[in-house]
């Protein structure tokens, strides 16, 4: 009995830490202002992303030279962002609410790549400036 | 049973990782100021050097690997609560209550030690898998109880240090899966065992990993209201 409560509480509590950690990564790249290059890049002209645009954001991230330091950050929201499709598509028709919630946080990770495409974009433009600049 | 290279590079991770937070707080001058966290690390570190030597000596499947790796373990859970009990001082610091954290905190590990050695007592001579997995368990449990209730006073106190904010929220992550594994592992003993030995030393890369990227990524200065990370569903 004492193991069955241990398990079922401590499940409930990894999903809830798990949740909450991620958005707090989402909760960075909210407010960050995103370039006219990155919406030039992607085609999306207003301030919101659809959460279906979430892997082809992730695709142009992967086309641009990588950078170390975002790698772990893009695992833990890509993982967050398939629970958050599983979520959705089991809460569709039970309890349309959660489907909301997840629809729109699926569209905050999209965001989030989008901020993360914007870093990359700047980084390679920086680059291309420096090497440049070497050479001349 | 012989470790494949998947095992070694999960190995090698976390010992870089935990290797790198502490040379990371040590040249930005934050190994004082996170001195817990850091001697978890750096311990953890060395006993992950330990093991290796260890396996490398007597042998994955040998009994000196199961003491070693239990007793060790053991001893990192009493560091991870002085890193709780950190957190804690410094969510409650302006209400001046540290001296009355400590005297808990001391006499809550010294409860889980009583409680422990009177287990071990009554079994002396025959430490079984079954009673460290439930050890395991019952330890990795009180580690969710206490950040559980260090999230909700944060919540109450509104924290909005970013970087504790993450600090506490991985080391949630990291106690309630490990919790849940050695609670299934307990409930099932007769599942399949390469779920219970992935699942451990994938979180114990889970948590430098996690601590790595919020030491190099998000500064001292940052702020986060947590009240809106709660999930409200309209």
């Amino acid at each position: 009995m004492m193991p069955a409560a241990i398990c079922v509480i401590s499940v409930s509590a990894f999903l809830q830490f798990f949740v909450l950690h991620c958005r707090s990564l989402l909760a960075s790249c909210r407010n960050v202002e995103l370039s006219a290059h990155v919406r030039e890049v992607t085609g999306v002209a207003t301030a919101v992303f659809a959460a279906d645009d979430f892997y082809r954001l992730l695709q142009l991230v992967r086309l641009c030279p990588e950078r170390r330091d975002d790698r772990s950050e893009i695992l833990a929201v890509g993982t967050y962002f398939g629970f958050l499709g599983v979520l959705r598509r089991l809460a569709r028709l039970s309890v349309p609410r959660v489907a909301a919630w997840a629809e729109q946080e699926r569209r905050n990770c999209s965001y989030f790549a989008a901020v993360v495409l914007d870093r990359r974009i700047s980084c390679s433009r920086a680059l291309l400036t420096q090497q440049a600049a070497e050479n001349i | 049973m012989m470790l494949g290279p998947v095992d070694y590079s999960v190995w090698l991770g976390s010992f870089l990782l935990e290797a790198f937070v502490v040379v990371y707080a040590f040249f930005r001058k934050e190994f004082v100021r996170y001195l817990t966290l850091n001697l978890y690390m750096l311990s953890a570190a060395v006993v992950t050097c330990g093991s290796y030597i260890c396996i490398k000596t007597f042998g994955y499947v040998s009994a000196s690997y199961f003491y070693y790796y239990y007793y060790t373990d053991s001893l990192l859970y009493v560091l991870m609560y002085f890193v709780l009990i950190q957190f804690y001082e410094r969510i409650f610091v302006e209400m001046k209550v540290s001296r009355y954290f400590r005297v808990v905190a001391t006499v809550l590990l010294a409860a889980i030690a009583l409680f422990s050695y009177s287990v071990a007592h009554q079994i002396k001579g025959h430490l079984t898998q079954q009673f460290v997995v439930q050890l395991e368990q019952n330890l990795n449990f009180v580690g969710v109880v206490l950040v559980y209730v260090l999230w909700g006073a944060m919540l109450k106190m509104h924290e909005t240090r970013t970087r504790l904010i993450q600090l506490v929220l991985a080391l949630g992550v990291y106690y309630s899966a490990t919790a849940g594994v050695y609670a299934l592992q307990n409930l099932f003993p007769a599942l399949p065992g390469h779920i219970f030995l992935w699942i451990p030393p994938i979180m114990g890369l889970w948590l430098p990993l996690a601590w790595a990227y919020t030491f190099t990524k998000v500064s001292e200065d940052a702020r986060l209201a947590p009240a809106r990370l709660q999930v409200r569903v309209r």
